[in-house]
């Protein structure tokens, strides 16, 4: 199928090397789609890419308010990009609200791409304007094209005979033409797409929406406003074979791989939670992995039957987000005093309580480490990224099992609904994730003997089934070895020492910290969970205008890296940016006695490069 | 190592700890009668397992050399559910309380019961909270003066069995702690049911609500305080067995059977399968207006949860066969890099 049609009007090309474009409209206005398939395309053609989706909590907000905007920003580039853009080089705004709310971050020069069949008297109305935005004599600061999408839409698929409403429908994919004449995307994928999502019974809609993209793009190569079309080079990436992944789908297939690792079968016990809920979806499609999904009656029900799961010989998992983390506080502990693996993975939101609950923030760090009765420290560890997610809960899972313990991962709404390209693994070449279940007793004097420990203090997982080695456990202190209730205090001390020892014991199954840029220096920027690209590209951006400057981004927040320390003595002074008040730069603080700089933004926002850079500036040289 | 069965007796099930539940407690009966009960079933005890949420009957697990969860407050349930979808194989039984399963673990009761998990669920009911030391429960009857309620319970009491069948579940039965010939016949029947077995045990608590079932207790007032539920049998009761429940409209009532204007044939006959109207209006029956039922309310057969679930895994790896990660991860668009 070719989709570059023949064009009568051979336009320029501008080759560049990166594009940041968002695609705003109302939140049925299909943009995330929109989003998602430039995102893919980009990818597929060899550019980098990072995305931010942004979107209201509201499934169908109010047409046409502010309130009800929702946005796809996506940055694709021949170089490696680890950020969605700070500023716009194209904004593509499907009515007023969504152009006023979102020009501020245009580039002077932008290009501003407008549906100008929304902004009418009503449209205004809706948006609380009382004159159009297009009149105003700041558009002269962009390069405005103003385009009769919805007539144009409409006039394209009129021979389908469809609805006003369902040719409506049709113009994102107008606007996505558009988009891809623009940028050079081929339109490949997308058509595969049309028609394999609108495939049984619905074949005129999957035309329709053909015949709009092909209008959108003949559209681009027709109109004189725009004189020429852009290209973006592969970006350079190492060699293999990759796919676009986004964070959520790469923490599920990432349990699968730790299942299969471990030997064991996935037990998933899930509430349905945002920005969460997208994990419970993609493994509920993968029952022929023997994968078991249980939605649960609420959030505490969804960890106990991970916890009854993993007692049983599974692996057990729970997924959520700060208010059902909240929820699951009391089951954690119990976890821990059993000593089973469990995987409880957080992917964080704004709070507190409800919050921002599609915004994205770092703001549960705190309630993980310390969120439970008692002294229940427990190993945390945070993705970086949505390819992360892979790899972090197979860790977190060779940790659970290695040190019989529950394990925390952090991933965040950022993460969660961002897209990457991913080098995909040789799955052949994932090493097993050794666990053993006893099937002698261990005690020739008596019964079994639960609590019974090796060198790293774990305890054996003896499964209900296994003859001789009855036992029980509960959250109620027990001595060691024999697992009896004792209220002993000798015991209690030790018992709680135990169980922190084990905590520590993971920093010895993970690598110490690295450093990127120099070992030494004016200024360290020492970062966490989903904020690494924007960090990492502020340092190296630093780094080159020749500031003292050196990354460090943190994977374990829990046990620290045993050369953490050691690493921050180095540098005059320590800078730590957090989407929260200051939650690691308390714990750094509080340990290592250091007195580090925050940065803290709380805007449900990711950081910019820019802001990064700026703060840097201020405490390097 | 001997191949031969063993054939198991009540001490195998008893575990090596010290008991430590008031002296005169009704749970050491239900104890004694699980004891009783489990080797009579013929599951052997590394295929069993107890788990239990908070409160005194929850130390049960302890007190038997099974496998066992003393879990947290009113979440056995959950823990069971994750147990049986990952072991189907395994008898697990879940010991609970009126607190426990009807206050703070109200609604993963509900949805245990609506599952219908093959597992066994015994409620000590004992209309107080103990462990806490005498606090009023969700059971509780009103006026019931606790350390909690000085001025009596203002709480309208919840009904264990009327929940249940509300929940539609496929086994409810209640005996009581003293009878101890019923409540072992009554745990074996639901130990034998396939799908979730709710039991509802009277159990008397002698230190802070001592007496609360001793019309259902005492010999004196039990045969008239009491109907036994026998499937197929007509509702009669009574020392003198000449009292009778019949159905009038859409209620229940008591029928003199001493004076020969009402027959057998005109009472209620007991039916495990029927309409669960019927189970409610039975559930409903309460001391001192009514006898309270004792027995098998309900018994019917439902397909189990874990089945279904299991089943659809099944399914899934003989539709697409079994998951293949490295096609899963290749799936869709892909692009190759080369060096």
């Amino acid at each position: 199928m070719s989709t570059q049609a023949p064009s009568a009007i051979e336009k320029p090309v501008e080759h560049v090397s990166g594009i940041t474009v968002r695609l705003v409209g109302d939140s049925g206005d299909g943009m995330q789609l929109l989003g998602q398939q430039l995102t893919n395309t980009s990818a597929l053609l060899g550019n980098d890419v990072a995305t931010f989706p942004d979107f209201p909590a509201e499934i169908r907000a109010p047409r046409g308010t502010r309130a009800g905007v929702s946005g796809f920003q996506v940055q694709f580039a021949s170089h490696e990009v680890h950020t969605p853009g700070d500023t716009l080089d194209a904004l593509v705004a499907m009515n007023p609200a969504a152009l006023v709310t979102n020009l501020a971050d245009l580039n002077k020069g932008g290009l501003l791409i407008v549906n100008d069949d929304s902004f009418e008297e009503k449209d205004l109305k809706l948006a609380k304007l009382n004159t159009s935005p297009l009149e105003d004599p700041s558009m002269e600061n962009y390069r405005l094209i103003k385009v009769s999408m919805t007539r144009l839409t409409k006039e394209a698929v009129s021979e389908f005979g469809l609805s006003t409403k369902e040719a409506d429908r049709c113009k994102n994919f107008f606007a996505m033409g558009l988009v891809y004449w623009l940028y050079g995307r081929n339109m490949d994928a997308t058509l595969r797409f049309i028609h394999g999502k609108f495939s049984a019974g619905k074949s005129t809609i999957a035309a329709a929406n053909e015949k709009a993209l092909r209008a959108g793009w003949a559209y681009g190569e027709t109109i004189e406003a725009l004189g020429h079309s852009y290209s973006v080079q592969p970006a350079k990436l190492t060699a293999g074979t990759y796919r676009n992944i986004m964070g959520n789908q790469a923490l599920a297939w990432g349990l699968l791989a730790a299942a299969q690792r471990s030997g064991k079968e996935l037990f998933y016990g899930s509430y349905p939670i945002t920005p969460a809920s997208d994990i419970l979806h993609e493994l509920a499609r993968y029952k022929n992995f023997g994968v078991c999904t249980f939605q649960a009656e609420d959030e505490i029900a969804a960890v106990c039957a991970a916890i009854g799961a993993s007692y049983g010989g599974q692996m057990g998992v729970t997924t959520s987000s700060g208010p059902g983390i909240a929820l699951k506080a009391e089951a954690m502990g119990l976890a821990l005093m059993l000593e089973l693996p469990l995987l409880v993975i957080d992917v964080q939101r704004g709070g507190p309580s409800t919050g921002l609950p599609t915004k994205t923030e770092q703001a549960d760090l705190l309630q993980v480490m310390f969120g439970r009765n008692g002294e229940s420290p427990l190993p945390v560890l945070a993705a970086r990224s949505p390819g992360d997610c892979f790899e972090i809960v197979q860790e977190a899972w060779m940790l659970a099992t290695q040190l019989m313990l529950p394990v925390i991962v952090l991933s965040d709404g950022y993460i969660a609904n961002g897209a990457e390209p991913w080098k995909i693994p040789d799955v052949s070449k994932l090493a097993p994730i050794p666990v053993s279940h006893p099937q002698e007793n261990n005690n020739p004097d008596g019964p079994f003997k639960p609590y019974l420990r090796n060198e790293l203090l774990a305890r054996p997982w003896a499964i209900p089934g296994t003859p001789e080695l009855m036992h029980r456990v509960g959250g109620i202190e027990k001595e060691d070895g024999t697992g009896n209730i004792s209220y002993d205090p000798e015991n209690h001390q030790k018992m709680v020492h135990i169980r922190a020892q084990k905590v520590a014991n993971a920093a010895k199954l993970l690598p110490p910290q690295s450093v990127e840029g120099p070992a030494s220096g004016d200024l360290l920027v020492l970062s966490w969970g989903g904020t690494y690209g924007a960090c990492l590209t502020a340092v190296q951006q630093a780094q080159s205008a020749g500031l003292s400057v050196a990354h460090a981004h943190l994977r374990y927040l829990n046990p620290f890296p045993s050369n953490l320390g050691e690493i921050l003595a180095r540098y005059k002074k320590v800078l730590i940016p957090e989407l929260n008040m200051g939650q690691l730069r308390m714990l750094v603080r509080s340990r290592y006695l250091v007195d580090a700089i925050g940065f803290n933004k709380i805007k449900g926002k990711p950081f910019t490069v820019t802001e990064l850079v700026e703060k840097i500036s201020e405490h390097a040289r | 190592m001997n191949t031969a069965l063993k054939v198991l007796k009540a001490d195998d099930f008893a575990s090596d700890q010290d008991i430590r539940w008031c002296p005169g407690c009704g749970d050491y009966s239900i104890l004694a009668q699980m004891k009783k009960v489990l080797p009579e079933i013929g599951i052997p005890p590394e295929q069993t397992v107890f788990i239990s949420g908070i409160g005194c009957s929850s130390r049960f697990p302890y007190y038997v050399n099974t496998y066992g969860v003393h879990s947290i407050h009113g979440r056995a349930p959950a823990v069971a559910t994750g147990l049986k979808l990952a072991r189907p194989e395994l008898s697990v039984w879940v010991i609970t309380g009126d607190g426990d399963a009807l206050s703070i673990g109200g609604n993963h009761f509900i949805h245990l019961l609506r599952r219908n998990v093959d597992l066994n669920i015994v409620l000590f009911n004992n209309r107080i909270y103990g462990l806490t030391k005498g606090q009023y429960s969700p059971t509780s009857v009103e006026g019931q003066i606790t350390k909690s309620t000085p001025m009596g319970v203002v709480d309208h009491p919840l009904n264990p069995i009327s929940i249940a069948i509300g929940a539609e579940a496929t086994f409810i039965a209640r005996s009581v702690d003293s009878n101890i010939k019923h409540l072992g016949a009554v745990l074996k029947r639901a130990a034998e049911h396939r799908g979730t077995s709710f039991v509802e045990v009277y159990q008397n608590c002698n230190v802070f609500n001592d007496g609360a079932f001793s019309y259902a207790q005492d010999k004196a007032t039990r045969d008239d305080a009491t109907v036994e539920l026998e499937h197929g049998k007509p509702m009669i009761f009574g020392k003198n067995k000449d009292k009778g429940i019949r159905l009038k409209g859409f209620s229940l009532e008591v029928v003199d059977l001493a004076e020969g204007k009402v027959k057998e044939d005109d009472l209620l006959f007991h039916d495990e399968q029927a309409d669960p109207a019927l189970v409610y209006l039975l559930s409903r029956m309460r001391h001192p207006e009514f006898p309270e039922p004792i027995g098998v309310f309900r018994n019917v057969e439902h397909g189990t949860f874990e089945q279904a679930v299991r089943g659809q895994i099944d399914q899934a790896v003989e539709q697409r066969g079994r998951g293949d990660l490295q096609k899963l991860l290749s799936s869709g668009d892909t692009w190759t890099v080369k060096v």
